[in-house]
């Protein structure tokens, strides 16, 4: 098979947690993709339109629907920013000249999770990972794109898992974005509320399909002296021995 | 930063880290959260529910004068009276001079957030009226001197301890075990002296039906039928978005109602008011006042993209929902109006200057979306009282040259990449030295919370000029 795939790597992903993008390669690479990386890509925008700066977002919208525009399947490791380009540039981008570009690039703009499993045939990717995890539906991916069976398939089908259900899971982190810092103490709040929950569902670790999310999480354990730890859903699903499963995905 | 800002700054501090009060709220919006799933179930189509309800505040909003007038016309005909204010100063003139004219010098009010919004009650009790809140949660925060913590339930944020306390302080009733039916007891001895003697009853309304001109109102403690009946003349203060076409819409707008309100299939009393006693009846009051207040509601009116916020029914889902409202309570908002439609209604009636940052106040989880009764798209008025806000030039000198290099360093893939290098360079500098959380470091506004982050060596833009292609 040779499925040609073009990977969206959001900014900060790039910048501060490239093993992200890393373990979603690995994964994509395992079940037969070609995987590209157009490294013209910078940000979708999603910093200057959540916080009102449209004038900074469009460009930004702009070049992002110019540098995709060539490919046919986007992947992103992120449900927050793949909601931006699905869900938000018809409207950041209403005046544009790019505004029926845009629409088109983001019905091609797919989450990693949701790539596997909705257009990949991807299940069971032959990964191992004996620890208790609990899921983390974020908030973008979960009420935006409607995600949350497809990373929950991926996750059950890992060998050894033991996955705990997260009471209230449906409660934000408290990320937010721009909010974490302008609102840094009912950020941090949310995500001790997230961390007591995890602790009561007896996880280890925390997993989702949003790296911002365990990026803050991260931090909040640490700072509220938590033992508990994040990995982001392709760190998971890149562990393990590449066993002779059927992962292929079909041409 | 205006001072409403800073306030909330202050207070979010002080309730973001309040476990006692995260404690209670928890509680709270737990039973709250149980009774709205098990309520949703007694729909054969809750989502239909929904949209339905949608509609027809639509409909409402859409014919706003039409409908109106036809309200105002049924009412007349009967024999009421209808008072256009168009702000708080002129809804509080009538209400007074009324009050005045009459020789009132008691009034009860049934539950109302319009009255709150206007502050009726000081304006009263200045030319020396006693005003009486007879919901219970309304007089349990009166007797504390506190606005409303919550639109629906008042109260929430006090424990039954508290509440005995209170009233043992100020009421001088003593409820030792603190149990639920002796407190109630204990309000209702002071509540029916106040029934009995005040000549003016004063309530809201949650509809106004225009073909039949009627007033609806749920209530669950009876004090509201008690409020419009007992006392000579019956003031409703009203806003103008509450206007309804059909009576027989409440068959759909009262079960949802009370559902994403408290999960009940519907409030414990639903009561339609056309106007004072007629010939032959044996109680309501002799004289029927309605009061229209606008106070900026025609200013969303006249915008197409806020229009929408005012289909809001007051159930108070989106504060039930909303992860900021659960760690920061009601109180922290400063506003009448807290939590998701809080954020949005206040800063586009009162300014968005001075009450900008609450639509940032916001994760934007989106989670008030999904439960609003009547699909106001909250998350996105959010993101349009924040394009305004920015637009209007609010903007601090730091985040405006913070935007201005963002901008120009994603222009170009080198540009970013470059930056992306200095910028990890400088995180590891600063957590090096120690400097994490500190004055000196430019990350504090994260770092102030969590631990520092750790600094990648090389970029995932790097890693794949290296290892990646293939």
């Amino acid at each position: 098979m040779n499925r040609k795939v073009a990977l969206f790597v959001p900014c900060f992903v790039d910048q501060m947690l490239p093993q992200v993008a890393i373990d979603t390669l690995t994964v994509l690479r395992r079940i037969g993709c070609e995987v590209v990386f157009p490294e013209d890509q910078t940000c979708c925008g999603q910093p200057g339109f959540n916080t009102g700066h449209w004038e900074a977002a469009a460009p930004c919208a702009e070049r992002f629907v110019r540098v995709f525009s060539a490919y046919e399947c986007i992947v992103c490791p992120s449900g927050s920013c793949t909601s931006m380009v699905r869900k938000h540039y018809p409207e950041l981008l209403a005046s544009s000249a790019l505004r029926d570009e845009a629409a088109a690039v983001g019905q091609r703009v797919f989450e990693f999770s949701e790539f596997l499993v909705r257009v990949a045939g991807v299940t069971d990717v032959g990964a191992q990972f004996p620890h208790r995890v609990s899921y983390h539906p974020s908030c973008h991916a979960t009420r935006e794109l409607s995600i949350y069976e497809e990373p929950m398939k991926l996750l059950r089908a890992v060998q050894g898992i033991d996955l705990r259900p997260l009471p209230n899971e449906g409660e934000c982190c408290g990320f937010g974005g721009m909010f974490s810092m302008k609102f840094g103490m009912i950020s941090a709040a949310m995500g001790d509320t997230k961390a007591t929950n995890l602790e009561q569902a007896g996880a280890e670790y925390v997993t989702t399909i949003d790296p911002s999310c365990l990026m803050h999480l991260d931090g909040v354990f640490g700072a509220t002296r938590r033992k508990l730890k994040t990995i982001y859903l392709a760190g998971i699903l890149a562990t393990g021995e590449r066993r002779a499963v059927d992962a292929r995905v079909s041409p | 930063m205006s001072a409403a800002s800073q306030e909330f700054l202050r207070k979010a501090v002080v309730k973001s880290s309040d476990l006692e009060h995260r404690a209670i709220i928890q509680r709270g919006m737990a039973s709250y959260d149980a009774a709205v799933a098990k309520g949703k179930l007694r729909f054969a189509n809750w989502e239909a529910a929904r949209t339905r309800c949608a509609e027809i505040k639509a409909e409402g909003i859409a014919n706003l004068g039409k409908y109106l007038t036809e309200f105002e016309q049924h009412i007349l005909d009967r024999g009421g009276h209808v008072h256009w204010a168009e702000n708080a100063e002129q809804a509080n003139n009538y209400v007074v001079e009324l009050a005045r004219s009459r020789n009132v010098k008691t009034v009860v009010k049934s539950k109302s957030m319009v009255t709150e919004e206007i502050h009726l009650s000081a304006a009263l009790e200045k030319i020396g009226i006693t005003v009486w809140e007879t919901d219970l949660g309304e007089f349990i925060v009166q007797l504390r001197n506190e606005p409303p913590y919550h639109i629906v339930t008042p109260a929430m944020h006090l424990s039954r301890r508290q509440i005995a306390d209170l009233f043992r302080e100020k009421l001088g009733e003593n409820v030792e075990d603190a149990d639920p039916a002796r407190l109630v007891a204990a309000a209702r001895v002071s509540l029916r002296r106040a029934f009995f003697s005040a000549e003016m009853g004063i309530s809201g309304a949650n509809f106004l039906v225009a073909d039949s001109g009627m007033v609806a109102i749920s209530t669950n403690e009876g004090n509201g039928r008690l409020t419009t009946t007992i006392p000579p003349i019956h003031v409703v203060v009203t806003g103008i978005e509450k206007v309804i076409p059909r009576l027989s819409d409440l068959a759909t707008l009262w079960p949802v109602l009370a559902t994403s309100g408290t999960g009940q299939p519907i409030t414990t009393y639903s009561t339609l008011i056309r106007g004072a006693r007629v010939a032959g009846e044996p109680d309501g009051p002799e004289e029927f006042h309605v009061v229209l207040v606008d106070n900026g509601r025609t200013w969303l009116l006249a915008n197409p993209e806020t229009e929408e916020v005012l289909k809001c029914i007051r159930c108070g889902a989106c504060l039930n929902i909303c992860p900021i409202f659960r760690q920061v309570g009601g109180h922290t908002y400063g506003t009448i109006y807290p939590g998701p439609i809080g954020s949005i209604y206040t800063p586009r009636t009162a300014g968005l200057s001075e009450w900008g940052h609450l639509s940032y106040a916001c994760s934007l989880c989106t989670a008030c979306k999904g439960v609003c009764p009547v699909k106001i798209d909250l998350p996105k008025q959010l993101l349009l009282s924040r394009r305004d806000f920015i637009a209007a030039g609010n903007v601090k000198p730091a985040e405006r040259a913070g935007f201005a290099g963002f901008r120009w360093a994603v222009a170009s893939a080198r540009r970013f990449r470059l930056m992306g290098w200095m910028a990890r360079k400088a995180m590891a500098v600063v957590k090096a030295l120690g400097f994490s959380g500190g004055a000196l470091d430019p990350m504090r506004m994260w770092t102030q919370y969590r631990t520092p982050m750790t600094v990648p060596k090389q970029s995932f833009r790097a890693w794949w000029r290296e290892n990646g292609r293939r």
